[in-house]
């Protein structure tokens, strides 16, 4: 993708020119810099220490000092209550699912209207694009209704089926554009190797635009996984809730000691940051992808 | 959050397929939409025409609805609820867009220009990796973890760490501005990443030696970034504050988790405010109505956003 090619070169030409003199309204400019970094993480700080903390620990010792001694009975209370490994499960199958399904769906409509070029394809695209942009409230009640309906309210599929419909949307937008500028060349050559048009999309265009999806399947997989309205909306059982929706439900639960609630947020950001360690090139990447196209 | 695009830029040219044809014209290719179309159809379309038509209605989601004509419309006009909601979108846009905007340029302008340049790359992109953390933590998360801290009384960790100066815990969420504020904090905390890392993947197009020109001609830093970073990156100011506006009129999460629209509905926003009436009032046929208002005004920003943007590209165009 552009993009990174782009960094290298900024690299490089930044490189060759070597680090200039540090003066001292350098260090002022760092140091504003990593003020405003400190207190970015400073909440991040917070529901660490404050997990590992007895009730009564939290009390003398204040929010901000280190746990005396390692307390877990904030993260195994709230483990228990939630049933933690379960939702985390609900979030990776529904997440995983739109993922995949979403992708294939945005290969499928960008093939037709980037490479096909279908007519009315403008229109298409935009069609999709406003799916993306409404408000999902605009959405929820009839969906709400006809998924009551059909019998598949509180059941996965019902926000699996939603995210899939409205991540596409995304999707095709972004892969149309890409799938526009495809190389001619290597479709007219598996074009005169007799392959059919299903043939080249998996054979060649698919293979190709390899990097691209799998940008497309992390963003969605995230976007799907950090959902609220529509999850919270839908999934009204225990054993359907996803991270997020367990989290908050929880939260009107006064008999939740201050240790708990942290360990909460401890136990909802744990899958973020590992996301965020894994992920944190193809992030940067996939966020620069459309603008620095 | 949406990840940017350059809105407006799907035209293309109007040219034949890029596979050579045989047999069957590019109507073929209608048969690969068919899957996203019959799902955008159930999913979307039918849905919002439904939307639509419920604005017309009174129904609390059991038996038929009542067609009852505009009288939802008017009840909206005169609805003071209605119109803070609205107001608070505007201090939701101050808080998620001018604010994250502004302070994103500078700190990525920092982090480019002076970080990445005197202290090294590794530095510039460490810090940019810790500024974006909090835009892909789960909003409700990020609610609760704020709602901890705020938490009225002595054990709300801010209400600690002031009582350690000797002043008096105050109930953050409990009184009117204060309340506004916080969420305000908590957006612009959530939403300064975004803009950093779109910022700083722009200013990798400036050239150096523009820079290095500017510089001898006697420019200042002030004078280099207007001039220089500033027209350079103008596409990236426009994606980002289209997709954050977008974002600021629909929040809903953060006001779920950590106010409810409280206290006496001062913090109350046009998403949050249909879903009240959708499922804890049970008034769908008003609900559907204000998400349709909200619909519209998101519709009629994406547009005007757009439509200027091209505007600006097109004179800056002719100009050259």
């Amino acid at each position: 993708m552009s993009a990174t090619t782009l960094i290298v070169t900024g690299k490089a030409k930044r490189a060759r020119g070597g680090m200039t003199k540090k003066r001292g309204i350098d260090w002022l400019m760092l140091a504003l810099v990593v003020i405003g970094a400190v207190l970015v993480v400073a909440p991040f700080y917070l529901v660490i220490v404050n997990s590992f903390k007895s009730p009564t620990d939290y009390a003398t010792s204040g929010p901000l000092a280190l746990p005396h001694e390692l307390d877990f009975t904030g993260i195994v209370k709230f483990w228990e209550r939630v049933d933690f490994p379960q939702k985390v499960w609900n979030s990776i199958l529904i997440s995983g699912a739109v993922a995949v399904l979403a992708v294939v769906i945005s290969m499928l409509n960008a093939f037709a209207i980037g490479i096909g070029r279908v007519r009315g394809r403008t229109w298409i695209v935009l069609l999709f694009l406003l799916a993306n942009l409404l408000p999902q409230e605009a959405l929820l009640y009839p969906l709400y209704y006809m998924f009551k309906s059909v019998g598949l309210y509180d059941n996965v599929l019902s926000v699996i089926i939603i995210f899939t419909v409205i991540q596409a949307a995304f999707g095709t937008y972004l892969l149309s554009s890409v799938y526009g500028t495809f190389p001619k060349e290597v479709l007219e050559a598996a074009s005169l190797d007799g392959a059919s048009r299903w043939q080249i999309l998996w054979r060649v265009v698919f293979p190709i635009s390899r990097p691209t999806l799998s940008v497309l399947l992390i963003f969605f997989f995230i976007w799907t996984w950090n959902e609220f309205l529509i999850p919270l909306t839908f999934l009204a059982s225990n054993d359907n809730q996803t991270v997020p929706v367990a989290i908050s439900v929880l939260q009107g639960d006064r008999l939740m000691d201050v240790t708990t609630t942290s360990a909460s947020a401890l136990l909802g950001i744990i899958p973020t940051l590992i996301f965020f360690l894994i992920f944190q090139r193809t992030l940067t990447r996939g966020i620069t992808a459309g603008a620095v196209k | 959050m949406s990840s940017a695009t350059r809105s407006g830029r799907t035209a293309l040219p109007p040219e034949e397929p890029l596979i050579p044809q045989r047999r069957g014209g590019t109507g073929a290719y209608w048969l690969y939409l068919l899957p996203g179309f019959a799902l955008l159809l159930i999913v979307v379309i039918v849905p919002l025409l439904w939307n639509v038509y419920l604005t017309f209605t009174k129904w609390k989601g059991v038996r038929t609805p009542e067609f009852i004509g505009l009288e939802n419309w008017q009840k909206l006009f005169t609805d003071e609820d209605f119109w803070t909601s609205f107001q608070n979108s505007v201090w939701m846009i101050i808080a998620m867009v001018v604010v994250p905007t502004i302070v994103g340029l500078i700190v990525a302008a920092l982090l480019f220009d002076v970080i990445g340049r005197k202290f090294g790359g590794k530095v510039g992109s460490f810090l940019r990796a810790t500024y974006y953390l909090p835009q892909i933590l789960p909003i409700a998360v990020a609610g609760i973890v704020i709602g901890w801290i705020v938490r009225p009384g002595k054990d709300g960790a801010l209400n600690q760490i002031l009582s350690w100066f000797g002043m008096p815990a105050y109930d953050w969420l409990g009184q009117m501005p204060s309340a506004l504020i916080v969420l305000m904090v908590v957006m612009v905390w959530v939403q300064l990443g975004y803009p950093v890392v779109v910022f700083m993947a722009a200013l990798q197009r400036v050239d150096p030696e523009l820079y290095e020109a500017a510089e001898l001609d006697g420019a200042n830093w002030f004078q280099r970034f207007s001039a220089i970073t500033m027209s350079i990156i103008r596409p990236e100011i426009f994606v980002v504050t289209l997709t954050c506006t977008i974002a600021a009129l629909k929040v809903f999460g953060p006001v779920y988790i950590i106010t409810r629209g409280g206290p006496a509905g001062s913090t109350l926003v046009p998403a949050f405010y249909a879903y009240q009436e959708f499922f804890t009032k049970r008034n769908v046929g008003y609900g559907a109505t204000i998400a349709t208002v909200l619909t519209i005004v998101v519709v009629i920003v994406s547009i005007v956003f757009i439509r200027v943007q091209n505007s600006i590209e097109r004179k800056e165009r002719a100009g050259l």
